[in-house]
């Protein structure tokens, strides 16, 4: 099987319900074995859930995407400029997700 | 998708959709445009005078961090001739504002302020770790709030500062506006008029001011990440619920589906106009007897909530029943603690505070 890895980190908060870890090296398939397409950010949203959330899985995801108020960012541009959950992930990819829910 | 280029510049790769336009802007055009957003609000409203002694509200969290890096940049680029200064609130809570509080004074530093540090235990003899030893877990939001608000004026007048910056944002303001509309069916109409208000100020009151009013909480947070600014995130250890309130998650779900929403509820907000008879008829404003801030009532919520703290009553400053069992075990005892008298300041301080080392 071939694989890819991407760099993900979470902030504002939401690294709480990942161990408390903000920077995680994630390794998944380069597709997705379901649909045989190309593994996108959606995918890769769904094995965090799975693999690495450690509470609360309401907090993170919500109708099959991020939460309301979470931001994503790919290489550090924002999500909604690349297709949010239909990115097709690249090998070495950084993914940022940031919660701006918690306290100001 | 192939790599858009900015909006603005056509020049640069975009990197950020803006939830109020919908624009994409590259990352140096988003720092531009979110500065004299910010900026036009205060030239707007005509926030400031030249010579102003400020102090910024700061919790370590990122809307307080982000404003108090945009004043300092607006104050310098355009020459307001304001005077900064970071004022923090030590609640007490072991293990959340110690934490945050050390990224306050990281702040200091890198914004080179003067920082002064008020606590609850100094002004009213309680921490609310102490407090929430006495009265648990279920109304210590309550003391907290009513002690912050009050805390953070008499801070300000121990620095004699002629004005209070606070990083309320859009987001936070639309959702007041929100929760506020429960209370004008119930009649309590003066709060939606006062939610919206860029700037406060009673007679009695130093002025406070939200110049992110009209700032998206999404473009907060995007400035604090691109330039890299130090925050502190975490949950209140005494309220890890707090920021999941119904009216918070309804105004996320709406900005999803249509990010002008939040900007569209700040504008209804504003436009609900209160007739003349109708504030008539709202309570007027006193001060308290007790320690002369302002209140509606003989007595204001922060000296009732000590009292009860201090008698052993904590319901007399929650509840009417409360009050009432309380005023049964007679008049206050003449050594009870009280929260020193307050008076707006004139002249200059004659406190220390923190200087940035």
């Amino acid at each position: 099987m071939i694989t890819i890895s991407v760099k993900v980190e979470f902030s504002g908060g939401l690294e709480l319900l990942f161990s408390n870890q903000r920077s995680h090296t994630v390794t998944i398939p380069s597709t997705d074995p379901a649909t045989s397409k190309p593994t996108n950010l959606q995918n890769l949203i769904f094995h965090l859930r799975d693999n690495l959330l450690k509470e609360r899985v309401g907090l993170f995801v919500e109708n099959d995407t991020v939460r309301p108020g979470i931001l994503v960012l790919v290489n550090d541009t924002d999500w909604e400029l690349e297709g949010e959950g239909d990115y097709v992930l690249k090998d070495g990819d950084e993914i940022v997700f940031i919660s701006t829910l918690h306290g100001g | 998708m192939a790599p858009r280029t900015c909006a603005l510049c056509e020049n640069a790769k975009a990197m950020l959709k803006r939830p109020k336009t919908g624009q994409q802007i590259c990352r140096e055009c988003f720092f531009y445009v979110f500065e004299t957003e910010v900026h036009n609000t205060i030239t707007q409203s005509k926030l400031f005078q030249p010579g102003d002694r400020v102090a910024i509200g700061a919790s370590g969290g990122k809307d307080s961090t982000v404003l108090a890096r945009v004043m300092k940049t607006l104050n310098e680029r355009y020459d307001y001739g304001l005077e900064l200064f970071l004022l923090s609130i030590d609640e007490g809570i072991t293990g959340y504002r110690d934490d945050s509080l050390e990224t306050v004074k990281r702040n200091q530093q890198q914004y080179d302020m003067p920082l002064k540090i008020l606590s609850y235990d100094e002004l009213y003899g309680w921490t609310m770790d102490a407090i929430v030893s006495q009265v648990g877990r279920k109304n210590n939001c309550t003391f907290c709030g009513v002690f912050r608000r009050q805390a953070l004026d008499r801070g300000a007048a121990m620095l004699h500062v002629d004005h209070i910056v606070t990083g309320h944002n859009a987001d936070d303001i639309a959702e007041t506006v929100l929760m506020n509309i429960k209370l004008v069916m119930r009649g309590d109409i003066a709060r939606l008029g006062r939610c919206t208000a860029i700037c406060t100020q009673g007679e009695d009151t130093i002025r406070r001011s939200k110049p992110f009013k009209y700032a998206y909480e999404k473009e907060i947070v995007m400035y604090a990440y691109f330039k890299k600014l130090d925050y502190f995130s975490t949950e209140c250890i005494y309220s890890p619920d707090a920021y999941r309130g119904h009216a918070r998650v309804f105004l996320k779900e709406l900005e999803a589906a249509r990010p002008s929403a939040i900007i569209d509820i700040i504008h209804s907000g504003e436009a609900f106009e209160v007739r003349e008879e109708v504030k008539a008829m709202q309570r007027v404003q006193q001060t308290c007897k007790r320690c002369g801030y302002m209140s509606s009532n003989d007595l204001c919520k922060a000296c009732t909530l000590l009292e009860g703290l201090e008698r052993g009553m904590a319901n007399a400053g929650i509840t009417d029943r409360g009050r009432k069992q309380l005023d049964l075990q007679g008049p206050a005892p003449d050594n009870l603690r009280t929260i020193p008298f307050f008076k707006i300041p004139s002249g200059n301080p004659i406190i220390a505070i923190e200087t940035a080392s």
